[in-house]
């Protein structure tokens, strides 16, 4: 599977200020029942985001019509917990492709790199200030060019860092197994060289 | 030579390539698959027109969706049903070898790969599952990964990782009567918070950590993930060493006393140096119960819940939120509070000495009548140790059953969900909202406090019985 090109976005956003948002809340277990990766976007959120008898809860931001958009920012430790990567497909396929936070669990942030959702790791003063123009203003774009790492809004930058490597690979929409099928002949190599020793 | 950290001597040797201003191609030894992260898996590498391309150094084994009651019937959940024969049909296709259910080698992945000697010191191995740092225990660099890569490892055996930063946790002393790995795992995470390894690979090194069994020291690697941790490793000894050998996988005769002697010089250089370094006393520690939604919220069992004033204002906002769904109070005991359910099990307290410590609590006393008990053994060979040593028996006695093998209450993906409001003691490794079934509150524990629990009806000290 290859993923989407990311060079530049301008999208408003959605805010969840919430600390250590787990891979169980993004997609709970009982959902990762498929054996495709379609669909998990219906079920993001799902027990934030509907009640018992799956009526949408009012106070949950992706069900106020005044916040959207192709960004979700998210309050501190984003992604901890469990290593299922239903958690970035449901971010990506709900539409989702920036996550802006000031601290990722690792697995996460892989698991979104190679699906081609970019996370965006700021300061923590930057992302409280991000919230309060948001709350400001529900509608404020962001703007994010991959190439010069840059997030902004109004007059505010924020260079963010992103490994060289995995900043290639999505501006040309690149996947990690095309790049080791290339190296198949290096692995044989090692292999080999392992057996002598 | 530069000295070397543990951690640094197994990665090193398993690196194929480091790609300029990105991650290592790393060789993976050793790959568990089970039927949830697994399809779209292979179904990509379908795509590609790809066969898996090692199969000898995967197995497969069904554990996360499967039924805890019998097994030898068709699984009744047909989607769970359609998971575990995809599974089925495609180790089938790529000649990976597979425990199936009812198969004497089945149960969970993290149980079954020790246990059959297929995890051993200085390999890397994966899984698509975050509590492959389980198999840390026995001196091997082992993470979790997602779909995506479970993918490129089985089109090439390899896959692309940052190395990590290295952090070592040190706990010295003894632990007291009633206080277990368990206990002392809940502890660290209490100290460091969730996020507090999130970068790092961890060596735990100390006496009490020397001192703990390999289930222990299985139970202590298999939470790091929960501080964030990449992984969690342990430098192999006698210990170890006497746990692998003669296992069905482990390697015999001249090999072993070769694999041996590779083994023995896997362990941190004296003056390797550490991103970060941690120092624990055991003493500190006592029986550990978690009271919020994350691992990091463990305290004492005798200690009250954070006072309102305690907590950073930062901090405050999900804090308030976490209790508000525990329907907990600041600054209040939680001991004596009721419980409905009782939860022994999963790749953290499934295995053998964990039936055991249950078990010898159990015995000659009786369940208390409001409590639900799921005790469910880690694999078939758990369950058949169980029956052989007469555990059964005492659980039978004293109003409990043994159910089989699988990874049931720890995450609900089978029948065994906690209902809404509902309080389950667990000895599995998360307290996440709705973990245990939609508005389940889990509180994380050892197998002892988990017993106590279920002779009393409510949360009591264990110590209280020894
Ligand atoms: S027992 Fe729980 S934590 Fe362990 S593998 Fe199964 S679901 Fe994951």
């Amino acid at each position: 599977m290859s993923v989407d090109k990311f060079t530049y976005l301008e999208s408003s956003c959605v805010p969840l200020p919430n600390e250590n948002v787990d891979t169980d809340q993004i997609i709970p277990a009982r959902f990762l029942k498929a054996t495709s990766r379609d669909g998990f976007g219906e079920n993001l959120f799902r027990d934030w985001r509907f009640d018992s008898s799956g009526d949408p809860i009012k106070d949950f931001v992706l069900n106020q019509p005044e916040y959207s958009g192709q960004v979700l920012v998210a309050g501190k430790n984003f992604g901890s917990g469990s290593s299922r990567e239903h958690a970035a497909w449901a971010i990506a396929d709900y539409g989702f492709k920036v996550v802006i936070s000031s601290f990722f669990a690792d697995i996460f942030r892989n698991n979104a790199l190679n699906n081609g959702v970019l996370p965006i790791q700021v300061s923590a003063e930057f992302l409280e200030k991000l919230f309060e123009a948001i709350e400001k203003d529900h509608s404020q774009k962001l703007s994010i060019d991959l190439e010069k790492q840059e997030l902004s809004y109004k007059d505010e930058v924020f260079q963010f860092e992103i490994n060289p490597y995995k900043k290639t690979c999505l501006l040309n929409g690149f996947d990690d197994i095309d790049y080791l099928i290339d190296k198949k002949t290096k692995i044989h190599d090692f292999e080999e060289s392992r057996l002598k020793v | 030579m530069k000295a070397k950290t543990l951690f640094d001597k197994v990665w090193d040797a398993h690196v194929v390539e480091h790609v300029e201003g990105g991650p290592n191609i790393l060789y993976i030894d050793k790959h568990l698959i089970h039927e949830v992260t697994s399809p779209q898996a292979f179904s990509g590498l379908n795509a590609r027109g790809l066969k898996v391309f090692r199969p000898e150094r995967t197995i497969a084994t069904p554990d996360h969706n499967v039924p805890t009651v019998n097994q030898d019937l068709p699984i009744v959940d047909m989607e769970s049903r359609t998971q575990v024969e995809t599974l089925k049909a495609n180790c089938e296709k790529n000649q990976i070898e597979m425990y199936g259910l009812n198969h004497p080698n089945n149960g969970i992945v993290h149980v079954v790969g020790p246990e059959l000697g297929h995890t051993q010191p200085g390999m890397t191995l994966v899984c698509g599952d975050s509590h492959t740092s389980t198999h840390g225990a026995f001196g091997a660099v082992a993470f979790g990964i997602g779909t995506s890569e479970v993918e490129m490892v089985f089109a090439t055996q390899c896959i692309m990782q940052s190395k990590p930063k290295k952090m070592r946790i040190t706990i010295d002393g003894e632990l007291a009567k009633g206080v277990s790995a368990k206990d002392l795992t809940l502890y660290v995470i209490a100290q460091l918070g969730t996020g507090g390894a999130t970068g790092y690979f961890v060596e735990y090194a100390g006496s009490a950590v020397r001192s703990l069994s390999m289930e222990g020291r299985m139970t202590v690697c298999n939470m790091s993930i929960e501080m964030g941790a990449r992984g969690g490793m342990i430098a192999p000894d006698e210990t170890t060493f006497e746990y692998v050998k003669g296992r069905m996988h482990a390697p015999k005769g001249e090999a072993w006393e070769q694999a041996l002697e590779k083994w023995k010089t896997l362990k941190t250089d004296e003056g390797a140096v550490f991103d970060k370094e941690y120092t624990f006393r055991a003493e500190d520690i006592e029986p550990m119960i978690t009271y919020g939604t994350n691992p990091g919220m463990g305290m004492g069992i005798t200690a009250s819940v954070p006072a309102l004033a305690d907590i950073q204002a930062s901090e405050l906002p999900s804090f308030k939120k976490s209790l508000a769904y525990m329907d907990y109070e600041f600054g209040r005991k939680i001991l004596g509070k009721k419980v409905d359910y009782v939860f022994i099990g999963s790749c953290t307290n499934g295995r053998i000495e964990d039936l055991r410590a249950f078990a010898a609590l159990v015995k000659g006393r009786q369940k208390a009548d409001s409590i639900t008990a799921w005790i469910v053994p880690g694999s078939k060979k758990v369950e058949k140790q169980a029956i052989e040593e007469g555990l059964v028996e005492i659980l039978e006695e004293a109003g409990f059953e043994l159910r089989q093998p699988g990874c049931s209450a720890c995450l609900a993906m089978n029948e065994d969900k906690v209902p809404a409001g509902k309080y389950c003691v667990s000895t599995s490794n998360r307290n996440f909202e709705g973990r245990q079934g939609p508005g389940s509150r889990t509180l994380l524990a050892s197998p002892l406090t988990a017993a106590a629990a279920a002779i009393t009806g409510v949360i009591t000290d264990p110590r209280e019985f020894l």
